[in-house]
């Protein structure tokens, strides 16, 4: 145990290895993707900055109220950011209120009732067609939902609810296709498969054992539903509607299209309005460098970002609440 | 099912009640679905329809022109693999970088879960914003929309991809295989490149051609930095034409040749993005099985 030899060969390899500088390329390497997870903080940060920045002239010159007013006005420069976020926050909600209900209903029957050949099929397809670029979604609503509202759906509405005092101003409005019901439409049909394929996720994670104790005791499949996967996977449902929201919040090319482009507030669901980042698109191309129109194009921009920031902020907390 | 049971099952009413709500649950979910694929499968039947009634060799080999003209789409095609390629090879290193921090490096540290929210935030961001934020940074300084603009912002949307990716896949990787590798005598990077990366690379790789999909279509983030461009553009220095941007101008145009050309665009912008889905997804199923 004590012999000569054992503490003679000991340190030897250990010295050896110290001389070796690991540390040296393990520290580098540490600073490098660092910098990696820094320089996307930083991205993040000077989004922010930059937009707070582009649009302090705007909020200087008009003020806080710049987000309440209703004017936008390019030969008088007069700019409001009333208009534009009306358009988004309507458009948003009216896709949200008819996405959400198709695709919590194709979510349940994907995952209880189709049978798992067909489940799988259009399943995988839903999945896919949430990757489809959103401008694809903008030309369908362009050359089909357009004339589609204009020949058959808002006439009918005009028709039968024109006279209908409380409903009449929803559907005021000369029958151009365009507007904002067009813009909520198309936008539903963008987000409902990505909000499927998340509902669908968030129920295909529930442990069986609940669902087959349910059924078990005697549960139909709705009650099954209804009492035991809605209550246990309820804030990855709304985390994941909250989600598509976001996305219907800062929507451009599937909007741009069918919004029809009116900086305008009001009742009418056929009327055509405008939304934040359309408007954007459309204008910023126009706007001279430095000009007060310019600022206030970023000004409305840094107001997007709050709302579909603090948007995802709620969306991702839901989502993660549930994994813990 | 019996007879008898069956009878006593409806006559009890709130056995039929609930019967009934099963069916109508049923039922409306059935019509959801219904309507769901319908919507999708119109967008597809347009798409495939208008689409490939343009789509010619012409189409491919010429650069785009004045209507009328038997303008084609080369050059927006062109422009669209350079820019994603560009971005791609900015986005991957980072992407990568911080992934493979946050997984290493960023267990608990406040840093690492601040890089982690705001990665996430920024996969969702509005893609406008990013072509704005950009605009702000590298074409109004410099006084010109540029390719490498526009490269730079489809980088930033394709990063938090990446990052995602890269870093649940390293998480899967068993300890096990990290302790082989140190107990070996290899650095901490060693192992991290060489061992961690290398065995996560299918994984890295899925999230690495989902970005490619998710930019490929993206329109928005270069209106207003890389622009587009009428006529053959190979410089990064100069406006670039780009497939979504010929989309959207032509979309919009009154001229019947230019909406079809945007028809064949769209078409082969959505082929592009739903095969590298499809390439993606067989990937995985291969893998896991």
């Amino acid at each position: 145990m004590t012999s000569a030899a054992a503490p003679r060969t000991q340190p030897a390899p250990i010295q050896e290895a110290r001389k070796i500088p690991f540390w040296k390329g393990d520290r580098l390497f540490r600073l490098l993707v660092a910098a990696c997870a820094l320089l996307v903080l930083v991205s993040l940060g000077g989004l922010v900055l930059t937009m707070a920045f582009g649009g302090s002239k705007a909020f200087s010159t008009f003020g806080p109220s710049f987000v309440i007013r209703n004017v936008w006005n390019p030969v008088t420069n007069e700019y409001g950011a009333l208009a534009p976020v009306f358009g988004t926050i309507g458009s948003t909600l009216i896709a949200v209120l008819i996405g959400v209900p198709l695709a919590f209903g194709a979510a349940f029957w994907l995952t209880n009732i189709a049978p798992p050949m067909v489940a799988g099929v259009v399943g995988t397809a839903v999945q896919l067609l949430a990757a489809v670029p959103s401008i694809i979604f903008g030309m369908w609503g362009f050359f089909i939902v357009v004339p589609f509202m204009a020949q058959h759906v808002q006439p009918f509405f005009r028709h039968h609810f024109g006279h209908v005092p409380g409903i009449r101003w929803l559907v005021h409005g000369a029958p151009f296709g365009y507007g904002l019901l067009t813009g909520g439409i198309v936008l539903a049909v963008m987000i409902t498969p990505f909000v499927t394929a998340v509902m669908r996720d968030v129920f295909a994670v529930m442990p069986p054992m609940l669902k087959e104790s349910a059924y078990g005791l005697g549960a139909t499949r709705w009650e099954v539903m209804r009492r035991v996967i809605v209550p246990w996977s309820r804030a990855g449902m709304i985390g994941g509607v909250v989600l598509g929201m976001g996305r219907a919040l800062g929507e451009t090319m599937a909007v741009t299209f069918v919004i029809g482009n009116a900086n305008t507030i009001g009742w009418s669901l056929f009327a055509p309005r405008n939304t934040v980042a359309s408007l954007v698109a459309l204008e910023f191309p126009e706007s001279a460098a430095g000009s007060l129109k310019l600022s206030s194009l970023l000004a409305l921009g840094f107001i997007l970002m709050l709302l579909s920031f603090t948007t995802l902020a709620i969306a991702r907390w839901l989502l993660r609440e549930k994994k813990a | 099912m019996s007879k008898t049971m069956g009878e006593g099952w409806r006559k009890d009413p709130r056995a039929t009640q609930r019967l009934v709500m099963d069916r109508l649950a049923t039922g409306m979910s059935f019509v959801a679905t219904g309507i769901l694929v319908l919507a999708l499968a119109s967008i597809l039947w347009t798409l495939l329809w208008n689409g490939l009634a343009g789509l010619s060799i012409a189409a491919l080999i010429h650069p785009m022109g004045p209507p009328g003209s038997n303008g084609g789409l080369a050059n927006a095609i062109l422009g669209s693999f350079i820019q994603t390629a560009v971005a791609l090879i900015l986005a991957t290193p980072i992407g990568l970088g911080c992934g493979i921090y946050l997984s290493e490096f960023g267990s608990g540290s406040k840093f690492a879960t601040a890089v982690r929210f705001v990665s996430d935030v920024l996969l969702s961001a509005p893609s406008i914003l990013i072509g704005l934020f950009v605009y702000l940074v590298l074409v109004a300084p410099f006084g010109h929309f540029s390719g490498i603009a526009g490269s730079v912002a489809l980088a930033i949307l394709a990063v938090p991809i990446i990052v995602r990716t890269t870093e649940d896949m390293l998480r899967l990787v068993p300890v096990a295989m990290r302790e082989a590798g140190s107990a070996l005598g290899a650095a901490h990077w060693r192992v991290v490149l060489f061992l961690c990366l290398r065995s996560a690379l299918p994984g890295v790789l899925t999230g690495i051609l989902l970005a490619l999909a998710r930019v490929s279509g993206e329109t928005a983030p270069l209106l207003f930095t890389s622009l587009g461009n009428q006529n053959w553009s190979f410089s990064l220095n100069k406006p670039m034409a780009s497939l979504p941007i010929a989309i959207y101008q032509y979309a919009g145009a009154s001229y019947d040749d230019w909406v079809r050309l945007a028809w064949t665009g769209a078409l082969l912008v959505t082929l592009g993005v739903l095969s590298i889905n499809i390439i993606v997804r067989f990937g995985f199923r291969s893998k896991q099985s």
